[in-house]
């Protein structure tokens, strides 16, 4: 394998590798989020659940031994957020955005209480798949390193755009989020479809926690979320509740959080901090953008209190 | 059932009781919430094997026991105080703005880079200087917000929390680049400020200046709400925007004022955070005062007066963190979960509000 000086373009290849790599939390998060906001409801907790998610994916990674077993725990933990946001979200008068940040504020807690002795240690990482064989190019080959978890993400996303479309599933949901009377009168009861929507919305997240702690970046540590959680949540809105956009919005800002680290490794490291913070003022920059004043946003759910 | 009757049998005499009963109510759900949320650590702690008496023995003794503790309770009141009327202030016209930390590490850079400029400048001069640089930095961050929901129908929540992100990352990149004392090796940092422009401490108290600002912060803020016809425009609109654009009340101007005023207020945490106690800008600053804050303006259900008892008990148990963790061997996320549980606890307590008779207004039955 011989080191190819690639220059200048040594940089878009590091972004589209780390668009891949960063994007999958990105990916499942919004997709999570999607589920859960096309029912009526919004859960800004996916931060929290996020970061308990990696936490107790990794733990239970390294206890057992199977990278996958810890994925499904980080499932099980973000299921558990979310059966306890949409419990707590159908009582009467209780504001789901406030409850998203409680939420938030309590996943952290309890992933940095129980995730103290879990710092130091090793866990095993997930599987990737080598795309870059063609090439005998090394940083092509790091680039085209892809998780297997990115390619569940790719038919998840298309599942979900199904599902939506054409099933029945995908309609009760919809109404829901539509009306909340409307799904009423069709005998629907709203509070459990909502529930549900929350739940598996919170085991998507916490799927997308355990890719942060088990492959990229690859340890559990208290600083390993940056907002990915929250920025998802926004995602979503740019994304206009389309899981197919939530893909391609993913990748933009899995690109976007990846220009730092792309221009450090060719020697450009003044104003690192700066670029760190460009998805975040990409995101902030997409929201401005694309929100309006005085109607609510285009093929927004109805119920969702965030653009009511 | 039967009590109810008597009540209106002798509503004459017993008017007292029955007018008290309904401002009982923002009072005692609350704290019945925090206690249930206090009682829900507890099981927490149990479940984990530790003895929550001790646990609250010791936030008693390292937070409100002796003359020392209350006095190091006090001393860090002050960013709980500012932070909190940064929540406070806004949701009094229904927004909900979280991002106050963006103010506070903005607002402590601000009053570091004018302190430092001023260079041997009397204390008269720099303090009032440095103040009005981090109030006028912090309002400008967390009044954009405020514009930006206005102007273009931002959702308040989620770009003050990314605001908040880019505050850090302009702290980081000004600190390590353009404003680095290059004596500061291993902790990127401003230029120590002149001992003149350092704020002391309250006389006979180890306890800094900006717990008296804080305090008044919290008053001029009450009054403001309460006692003005701009907070009596801003509840109304905070009850129902439509209306009060309906009404012609400038909702726009308030959105901006208020939103502009509680940043002004993290702004200033930040400069007694640099002025009073790091004496310079750095990554210390970034200490989550501001996710603190969110917490006790909801617990103080963003009554600006509430919020100074119950910033001075959060406070305590801030304090006693590093006494729990040496004597319960317990990690210092601990008092966070407690802030979360807490905090779940008292928005669950919302759905409380008119659910008891005993708080019901009273009328008099007319025959």
């Amino acid at each position: 394998m011989n080191e190819t000086d690639l220059g200048l373009w040594a940089v878009p290849l590091a972004m589209i590798g780390g668009a891949i790599r960063v994007s999958t939390p990105f990916l499942f998060v919004s997709l999570g989020e999607c589920l859960t906001e096309r029912s009526g409801r919004i859960n800004l907790g996916l931060e929290g659940t996020l970061v308990f998610g990696a936490m107790s994916g990794y733990a239970v990674a390294y206890e057992s031994g199977s990278a996958w077993v810890g994925v499904l725990a980080a499932a099980l933990a973000g299921m558990l957020f979310g059966f306890f946001h949409g419990w707590i979200c159908k009582l009467p008068k209780v504001n789901d955005i406030a409850i998203g940040i409680a939420l938030m504020l309590l996943g952290m807690g309890l992933a940095f209480f129980f995730g103290k002795p879990y710092v130091q240690p090793q866990a095993p990482d997930l599987p990737a798949i080598s795309f870059g064989w063609w090439s005998d190019i090394s940083q092509v080959q790091a680039a085209l390193q892809v998780n297997v978890l990115f390619l569940i993400g790719i038919v998840l996303t298309i599942a979900m755009g199904w599902m939506f479309r054409t099933t029945r599933i995908g309609l009760i949901v919809r109404v829901v989020g539509d009306s909340t009377d409307a799904a009423r009168s069709m005998g629907l009861n709203p509070n459990v479809v909502r529930l549900l929507a929350t739940g598996a919305g919170g085991a998507l997240a916490g799927v997308g926690g355990a890719y942060l702690s088990l492959y990229y970046p690859g340890s559990w540590n208290e600083g390993l979320s940056s907002g990915q959680g929250l920025m998802a949540v926004a995602l979503v809105i740019f994304a206009r509740w389309s899981p197919v956009n939530c893909f391609w919005a993913a990748l933009l800002f899995g690109g976007a959080g990846a220009l730092g680290p792309a221009l450090q490794s060719v020697g450009i490291s003044s104003g690192y901090y700066l670029f760190y913070a460009a998805p975040y003022v990409l995101t902030l920059g997409l929201l401005i953008a694309t929100s309006s004043p005085n109607r609510a946003l285009e093929s927004a759910p109805g119920e969702l209190s965030i653009t009511k | 059932m039967s009590t109810d009757t008597t009540t209106e049998l002798h509503a004459p005499e017993r008017r007292g009781v029955a007018d008290l009963a309904p401002r009982l109510e923002p009072l005692i759900i609350p704290i019945g919430a925090l206690l249930g949320g206090l009682f829900a650590f507890s099981v927490f702690l149990v479940l984990l094997g530790k003895s929550p008496v001790d646990f609250f023995g010791l936030v008693y003794k390292a937070g409100f026991g002796t003359a020392f503790s209350w006095q190091n309770t006090l001393s860090r009141v002050a960013p709980l105080l500012l932070t909190a009327l940064c929540v406070a202030l806004p949701a009094r016209l229904g927004l909900v703005v979280i991002g106050g930390e963006g103010a506070v590490v903005l607002g402590g850079l601000a009053a570091a880079v004018v302190g430092t400029a001023l260079l041997g400048a009397p204390t008269a001069i720099g303090i009032p200087l440095m103040m009005l640089a981090a109030m006028l930095i912090g309002g400008l961050w967390i009044g954009a917000v405020g514009a930006l929901r206005i102007r273009r129908g931002v959702n308040e929540t989620i770009s003050s929390l990314l605001m908040a992100y880019i505050a850090i990352a302009l702290l980081n990149h000004l600190v390590e680049g353009p404003f680095r004392d290059p004596a500061s090796l291993n902790k990127p940092s401003t230029a120590p400020l002149d001992p003149a422009l350092r704020v002391g401490e309250l006389p006979g108290m180890d306890v800094h200046w900006g717990f008296a600002a804080g305090i008044i912060a919290c008053i001029i803020a009450w009054v403001l709400i309460e006692r003005t016809t701009w907070g009596f425009a801003a509840r109304i609109a905070g009850g129902n925007i439509r209306a009060a654009q309906v009404q012609g009340l400038p909702v726009g101007r308030l959105i901006i004022c208020f939103t502009a005023a509680g940043g002004a207020c993290a702004g200033l945490a930040g400069f007694f955070e640099v002025a009073a106690i790091h004496g310079s800008a750095n990554g210390s600053l970034v200490s989550g005062y501001g996710y603190t804050g969110i917490l006790i303006a909801f617990l103080a259900r963003h009554n600006p007066l509430a919020i100074i008892p119950v910033a001075i008990l959060l406070s305590g148990f801030e304090a006693s963190s590093g006494l729990i963790q040496r004597r319960m061997d317990l990690p210092d996320a601990t008092i966070l979960v407690l802030e979360g549980i807490v905090f779940v606890a008292i928005l669950v307590s919302e759905t409380l509000y008119g659910r008891f008779r005993f708080f019901a207004p009273r009328t008099e039955v007319q025959p």
